[in-house]
Parts: C-alpha cells; sequence; structure tokens
C-alpha cells in the first residue's frame, strides 16, 4: 500500500439513539484503501455497512475516529466522492440526459461543456438511445446504469455504491456488473462497494472486508488476487469458487456467534 | 364468486378472454362503459326528480320540478344575473385560495425541511385546524366588514392551515436518498429544497391543491350566505327571502357543476404537467 491511501479511517465509531438507549453500530472502524483499488463491504444485514458507507459519504455523523481522503480530513458530503444509492434517485421530472447534466451543473461544471460531457457518460454506460427518455420509462438496471454515469460524470476521486444492484434481476445483476468493471479498468478510480452478494464481491473486488455483527467492525479483510481485466466465467474457477466459500463462512461465523450471544 | 369460464367450448374455436361479472370487485371496466354507468346515474336521479315532482308528491314551493329549474336558469343566465353571480364567486375563490396556497406552500416548506419551525409552527396549526371555520364568520365580519375582504379572509381561514399539514406532508415523502444525492453533489440546503425536494413532491402537492379547491366552493359559498350583496350565495339567501325555490336549487346546481369543472381542468392540467410521470 502507498504512503497516502486514497481513504484512510482510523478508530471510527457511531451509534444510534433511540430514547433513552444507545446501540453501538459501528465500532473501532479501522481501513485503508488505496488509490485506484476496488473494495466491497460485505455482511450480514444489521452490521452497519450500508451506514459506514454513508458516513464516508458524509451524509452520516460519526462520534469518534478520523476520516482522511488523500491524506486530509473531510467533514461532510463533497463532489470528491460521487454516490450511486441502491433506491432509485434519478429525478423523475428530468430525462436520462437531464439527469446527469444537472449534476454536471450543480458541481459547477463549465455550462458551454456540459451537454457534451454528459453525452459521453451516457455513451459510457451505453445509453445513449435513452438520452431524451424519463426515468419512469426506464427499466431498473437502466436506471442504476444513468446513476453511474450521472455519479461519474463530475469526476469523483472515489464512487461509492451501496448495493446498487440489489433490486435487480440476477441476468440484469450481471450484465451490470461487467459494465462497471469494464468502466473501472478504463477509468482507473477508487470504488468502495457494499454488497450482500457474495459472488459478486468476489469478481468485483480486489479486497473485501467482512463485517461483524453487534456491534458493526471490520472482522476481516480477503484479498482476491484473481487476474484483471476478470473475463466472464471466472466467476466459476475453482479459486474463486473457494475465496467465495470462505467469505461466506466468515459471515456465517459472524451471523452464528451473534445468535448465541 | 362466479366466474365464466369456456373450458367446455371446442378447441379450435379461439378461447374468448374471460372476463369477471360487472359487479366483481375483480371486475374491469373499459372507458365508455365507465361513463355509460356514470351518464346513467345522472339519468336516475334526474329521473326520480321528475317522478317526485310529476306525481304531485311534493309542492312547488318546496320542490319544483326539474323543467322549472331550468327555466329559471335560462332566464337568470339570459339577463346577466347569473353571470355577474358566477363571476363575483369566481373572482373571490381566485384571490383566496391563490394567497392561501401560496402562504400554505411557503410554510409547507420550512415546517417540512426545518425541525425547529415544525416545532414552533406545526402544533399551533394543528390547533387552529380544528376551529370550526363557521365560528370565524361574525369575527371576520367584525374585522374587515362584508366586503371581499372578508371573502378572502374566510377562504384563507377555511384552506390554509389544512394546506399547510397536507403540503408538509407531500413534502415529507421524498425520499430522503434524493436529499442525500442533493447533497453529495455538495448542494446547500437551500438549493437541495428548491431544486430536488419541492420539485420531486410537486405532482403530490399539485392533488392536494385540488383537492383544497373544492372546499374553497363551500367556504366562498358560507361566506357569501352570510353577508354579501353579489355572489351565488347571495343570490341563494335572495331566493330564500322570496320563497323562489327554483331559484335556490339551480344555483345549488350551478356550485356543484362549477365544482366539478374547476376539478376536471385541475385534472387535465395535472396530467399535462407530470408527464414524466407515465410510462411509454
Amino acid at each position: 500500500m502507498q504512503a497516502h491511501p486514497k481513504l484512510k479511517i482510523s478508530h471510527l465509531q457511531k451509534s444510534f439513539t433511540n430514547g433513552r438507549s444507545t446501540i453501538k453500530v459501528l465500532d473501532d472502524i479501522n481501513l485503508e484503501v488505496g488509490d485506484n483499488e476496488f473494495v466491497s463491504l460485505v455482511g450480514a444485514s444489521g452490521c452497519g455497512k450500508s451506514t459506514l458507507l454513508s458516513i464516508i459519504a458524509g451524509l452520516q455523523d460519526y462520534e469518534q475516529g478520523e476520516m482522511l481522503i488523500d491524506g486530509s480530513s473531510i467533514n461532510g458530503p463533497g463532489r470528491d466522492r460521487g454516490v450511486v444509492f441502491q433506491s432509485y434517485t434519478l429525478l423523475p421530472w428530468l430525462t436520462a440526459l437531464q439527469n446527469v447534466e444537472f449534476a454536471l451543473r450543480e458541481t459547477g461544471h463549465d455550462a458551454k461543456d456540459i451537454p457534451e460531457v454528459a453525452r459521453q457518460h451516457l455513451d459510457l454506460v451505453k445509453l445513449s438511445r435513452f438520452a431524451d427518455s424519463f426515468p419512469s420509462q426506464l427499466s431498473g438496471g437502466m436506471k442504476q446504469r444513468v446513476a453511474i454515469a450521472r455519479a461519474l460524470s463530475y469526476r469523483p476521486k472515489m464512487l461509492l455504491m451501496d448495493e446498487p444492484f440489489g433490486a435487480l434481476d440476477a441476468l440484469t445483476r450481471g450484465q451490470m456488473q461487467e459494465l462497471l468493471m469494464q468502466i473501472w479498468q478504463e477509468h482507473r478510480l477508487t470504488v468502495i462497494f457494499v454488497t450482500h452478494d457474495v459472488e459478486e464481491a468476489v469478481y468485483l473486488s480486489d479486497r473485501i472486508f467482512v463485517m461483524g455483527l453487534n456491534p458493526g467492525r471490520i472482522k476481516e479483510c480477503i484479498a482476491v488476487p484473481a487476474v484483471r481485466p476478470r473475463p466472464t466465467g471466472i466467476q466459476h474457477d475453482r479459486d474463486v469458487l473457494e475465496l467465495q466459500a470462505q467469505v461466506l463462512k466468515s459471515i456465517r461465523e459472524e451471523t452464528r456467534r451473534a445468535e448465541f450471544e | 364468486m362466479t366466474i365464466q369460464t369456456d373450458t367446455a367450448a371446442p378447441k379450435q374455436t379461439m378461447q374468448r378472454p374471460q372476463r369477471k361479472p360487472l359487479l366483481s370487485m375483480a371486475a374491469e371496466i373499459s372507458g365508455p362503459t365507465y361513463l355509460l354507468i356514470a351518464v346513467c346515474a345522472f339519468l336516475l336521479f334526474i329521473a326520480a326528480w321528475f317522478l317526485a315532482t310529476g306525481l304531485g308528491m311534493t309542492k312547488p314551493i318546496f320542490l319544483p320540478s326539474p323543467l322549472a329549474v331550468v327555466a329559471k336558469l335560462t332566464k337568470l343566465a339570459m339577463d346577466g344575473t347569473l353571470a355577474s353571480d358566477v363571476g363575483n364567486s369566481v373572482y373571490r375563490i381566485m384571490i383566496g385560495f391563490f394567497i392561501a396556497s401560496v402562504m400554505a406552500l411557503a410554510t409547507a416548506i420550512l415546517i417540512g425541511a426545518y425541525r425547529f419551525w415544525e416545532a414552533a409552527i406545526e402544533p399551533f396549526l394543528d390547533f387552529v385546524r380544528y376551529m370550526p371555520v363557521v365560528a370565524f364568520v361574525p369575527l371576520t365580519i367584525l374585522w374587515s366588514g362584508t366586503g371581499d375582504i372578508q371573502k378572502f379572509l374566510i377562504i384563507w381561514i377555511g384552506t390554509y392551515f389544512q394546506q399547510a399539514l397536507m403540503f408538509k406532508d407531500n413534502i415529507k415523502r421524498v425520499p430522503t436518498d434524493f436529499i442525500g444525492f442533493g447533497r453529495t453533489l455538495g448542494m446547500s440546503d437551500l438549493r437541495v429544497l428548491m431544486r430536488i425536494v419541492v420539485p420531486s413532491a410537486m405532482p403530490q402537492i399539485w392533488d392536494t391543491l385540488r383537492i383544497s379547491l373544492g372546499w374553497a366552493w363551500t367556504w366562498v359559498t358560507l361566506a357569501e350566505l352570510v353577508a354579501a350583496n353579489s355572489g351565488l350565495g347571495y343570490r341563494i339567501t335572495v331566493a330564500q327571502r322570496y320563497l323562489q325555490t327554483d331559484m335556490a336549487i339551480g344555483y345549488i346546481l350551478v356550485l356543484g357543476i362549477l365544482g366539478l369543472t374547476t376539478d376536471q381542468i385541475m385534472r387535465f392540467l395535472g396530467r399535462h404537467f407530470f408527464k414524466y410521470e407515465r410510462k411509454s
């Protein structure tokens, strides 16, 4: 790992207060993500992986700890981090193209370049044909592709993805994973990807952070040494399958432990 | 439940799509059929009216025949009374409703987005909302006489408090991820509100406007019934004074038709403004 990791989180802690009781959701989170690295956060539901991503995005506060991007401390959301949410967040009154343009305009892009840059990014997710369609006319997969184009359009240093393909059918999900892989390969950017799909995590990631339950914490980090670019069908290679089993086992240990507590 | 099945029919004939009986809960009804049923209901009502008056079951002073009502309305339309009454009432509604709506929307944005303002304003709105509008009529006359201002005031009291709370609900329903998305672009709170939250809530806000406009018709009539020298409500009190039941009924029907028409116009505009919500 380089001297300056892209993202460095140390001793981060987060609790939710519900009436009089306080529940610790994240405890002593420590992690580093390198430049252009693709990492996943996996874990059983309730482990706080989405909360952690939301904190990295700057959308939620935390009580303790430190979070550095490129060595400098961050406070609140910012244009250096693009987010793709699990729920569809395209603005319904704007077309696919206008949605990308909206992001460019709000992030202060040069007005005369906006239409051109927006088109390029729809091209990138292979949706040029649907530039003038409204979100209600697009399928779930298409909506998420526009959301990816929109998040990439203003060139954030980091792409944060919160189960972006969680609501899609298996076939579409596979296509989306390949598309994302391709974009990441060509554009080289740092991605933090939250998922509960182990196969997806192993296929996409350089490293996988398995999170533990009660309280949420980083249990272990599993590296995925498989070649880049990863050919389609690599999911069924023996090494990859073994890795999947290892990640799954790690998650299961946690749920079992939590059950008996 | 009876479900028609054609399974006994010979295989070679194309099976007709099965249709649920008209009165079953799952029945699908085409547009023209729907319209036909609605028109029939109106006709049934008119027929009952004809019957009641034609058979001499009621005295015309209590319930005149539909023809007498139409004749009276025609006469009032010819001499310009109807048009001027409608004009006066529509003018009052438009001004009163517009002021209430603009203020309610501003209030709703404030209490929908900021907890401080919610705590400061909403309980009070809730409190006032439960005060009957009718009870304010004497006060408003005391405050502002019997002119148009008093009519605006009654319409405002009747709609503003309800609208503010309903608009707030519309605004609260905007998904939090929409707001999160705006914040990740580095947009300020105010910008997120004006450029994302309010536009997102617009279709629901429009529905609220449509519903509350219906109430506004009640309030304007009320205000005119009590104290006015023009307008639809005023003419109804005149009718009562001179026992012109045909005029009273005619004007009530006119109010119904005006309400229905404005509702349809709002619906049509809504469909036009929010085309993007439709698939295909």
